[in-house]
């Protein structure tokens, strides 16, 4: 027991006296939470507006407040004609112009019915999209609560037709991305260097003829690993909790079991991936390219699968990230139990099973 | 110096094929305890092939290899106590000081922490590399990296060591002081199996055995291959016999 120590104290050793691996373990995660939680994020906030009120009535300011006080939306200036409103948009700091027809609360009143347009800054499709969206969810939410009082029975008219939908936040979407990309990394890419470390220095072969078996020598290998992706997956759950308000329906011991799951798969990759490279760089370019790219693209963290094509669809099938996110959104944003999530549960099982199982055969003939 | 008798590395009609290339062509020779045995031949010769077979790094193809009593196949394990091994890479750990990497070797043959701690004290004084001894070893020149390897290959006291060509690289006066401590090993009483392909190391064994394409092509004390081969040094004794 006190050699497998001494093994774990001298893997610690190596990883806290590289400031290479001491950032890559350390600072990677935290700057890809914020990176992804702020920026690629598809949430919008403070985007600038114009208002181009024809009508000023009370309707029409109540409405007005609804968007401002929204969160997402910050008032540039008002606009009171029409050529006000082109000139807005050309300096390209307004992103959207919100025109109430004129006589707006009469024709509500006396027609049950008016009209918002929504003008769009389209030189960015896809916040424009999301931009207009949101407003006209907020217009709607409006509109219900106004019914729901026992008004006259009236309708706004907008164009657009998505509903709010919560789950559309970004932050929801990358946390359990970024959290599959980030273990995989720790995990697979720098356990497979760590061991291919050893067989580039020659110290592999003095292990190999020391009385110490394989398996300690991989677990002495793999145990560090262990705990820094586990510290790892930690502070990505407190980060997303506590700076971007992602919520943590499900049970939190659950969660961090399913995760310690995905870490031994990782590691049982990274072992794989040793065992069939020769060198630090090799093993270096097998994770980057066989690891992190799939698992950035195939496993639905950035574009949704089922718009991807067949061929690619398949190939998703067998990314155990894909598998992670799955367990992990439902978990935290759903709240689920076992009974939903043990099929993914079970693929990661038979996974690392597998992963491991071809390690140690291969293992084995590398002393042939 | 009186050298006992007794065998122990024993190989008969050893053969290492990798595909159809054959890297060790039937070798048999022993090997007796306390002896310095120097293993010589040029790159590829399959010095290091046969280096690897003796410490349980690879197995042999066919053929019988008893290493300290035990057969390599079948008892690995109990081989793999009595042999210690120093690789070509020289194979300490660059990031790790000189006391961290004698505790961590020492610690994977079961030796206990004071036992590791007095013998290192006794060792570096020895070596007088007191003062260098939280050095990390990629600050060290390669002479003195390759002193700590050899003292740390026979830390847990082996019956027999394997040095694969353990003196690559380093002058003549560094290899010469490296065998100082060669020596001392083999008055201790440890066998010393060694490969090599410079030749004045080859004067410095007990018995050398010269490869050439995977075969034994002549095996005896320097001074009787000399001898036979009426050369003025290893040297001469090598060229004749590689042609």
């Amino acid at each position: 027991m006190s050699r497998f120590w001494g093994f774990v104290k001298k893997e610690f050793n190596h990883i806290f006296r590289d400031y290479r691996t001491m950032l890559i373990l350390f600072g990677m995660p935290v700057a890809q939470i914020l990176i992804f939680g702020y920026v690629v994020s598809n949430e919008i906030k403070d985007i600038k507006i114009a208002i181009y009120d024809k009508s000023k009535d009370n309707v029409t300011q109540e409405i007005t407040n609804k968007i401002l006080s929204s969160g997402y939306f910050v008032l540039d200036k008002n606009i009171d004609n029409d050529n006000q409103v082109e000139e807005a948009f050309k300096k390209g700091i307004i992103r959207e112009v919100i025109v109430f027809e004129p006589h707006f609360a009469e024709k509500l009143e006396r027609e049950g019915k008016a009209s918002i347009q929504i003008l769009a800054d389209a030189s960015d499709a896809n916040t424009a999209n999301i931009v207009s969206n949101y407003t006209s969810a907020i217009i709607r939410t409006y509109m219900k609560n106004e019914l729901m009082k026992g008004d006259l029975p009236f309708e706004i008219d907008t164009n657009v037709q998505i509903l709010y939908n919560k789950e559309l936040k970004g932050v929801y979407m990358f946390v359990p991305g970024t959290m599959a990309l980030i273990l995989m990394l720790v995990s697979a890419m720098m356990t497979s260097i760590s061991i291919t470390r050893e067989k580039e220095m020659g110290t592999m072969e003095v292990l190999l003829v020391s009385p110490l078996r394989s398996m300690p020598i991989i677990l002495g290998k793999v145990i560090p690993y262990v705990g820094l992706a586990f510290v790892n997956a930690l502070v990505i759950i407190a980060l997303s909790y506590f700076v971007f308000d992602m919520p943590i329906q499900g049970n939190l011991a659950f969660l961090l079991l399913e995760t310690l799951l995905f870490i031994l798969m990782a590691l049982s990759l990274g072992i794989l991936i040793s065992t069939v490279s020769k060198s630090q760089m090799m093993a270096m370019f097998i994770s980057m390219f066989a690891l992190m790219l799939p698992t950035m693209l195939l496993s639905g963290f950035i574009f949704p699968i089922e718009n991807m094509p067949k061929i690619l669809q398949w190939l998703s099938a067998i990314m155990p990230a894909r598998y992670f996110i799955v367990i992990v959104k439902n978990i935290m944003i759903k709240g689920s139990g076992f009974m939903v999530v043990w099929k993914e549960t079970l693929f990661l099982v038979g996974i690392t099973i597998l992963f491991l199982g071809i390690s140690i055969k291969k293992f084995k003939v590398r002393l042939e | 110096m009186l050298k006992q008798t007794e065998n122990i590395i024993e190989v008969k009609n050893l053969v290492k094929k990798f595909g159809d290339f054959v890297a060790n062509d039937n070798l048999t020779f022993d090997v007796k305890q306390g002896e310095i045995f120097g293993f010589l031949g040029a790159n590829g010769a399959g010095k290091t092939t046969a280096l690897k077979i003796l410490s349980g790094l690879s197995f042999p193809t066919s053929g019988i290899v008893q290493v300290a009593g035990f057969d390599v196949y079948r008892e690995r394990e109990k081989v793999k106590k009595n042999i210690g091994y120093m690789s070509q890479k020289f194979s300490l750990y660059e990031d790790l000081t000189v006391k961290e990497n004698i505790r961590f070797y020492g610690g994977i043959y079961g030796l206990s922490g004071k036992y590791i701690k007095e013998k290192t004290e006794d060792l570096l004084k020895r070596l007088k590399m007191e003062n260098i001894k939280d050095s990390l070893i990629k600050s060290l020149p390669l002479g003195w990296k390759q002193k700590i390897a050899f003292s740390v290959a026979i830390f847990h006291n082996p019956k027999i060591v394997f040095l694969d060509e353990p003196t690559g690289g380093v002058d003549p006066i560094t290899r010469r002081d490296f065998w100082e401590l060669i020596y001392e090993a083999s008055d201790s009483g440890i066998t010393v199996f060694v490969t090599t392909h410079y030749m004045d190391e080859a004067e410095y064994c007990d018995r050398v055995c010269i490869m050439d394409q995977g075969r034994i092509e002549a095996m005896d004390t320097p001074a009787l291959l000399k001898n036979q081969y009426n050369a003025k040094n290893m040297d001469e004794v090598f060229i004749q016999i590689a042609r």
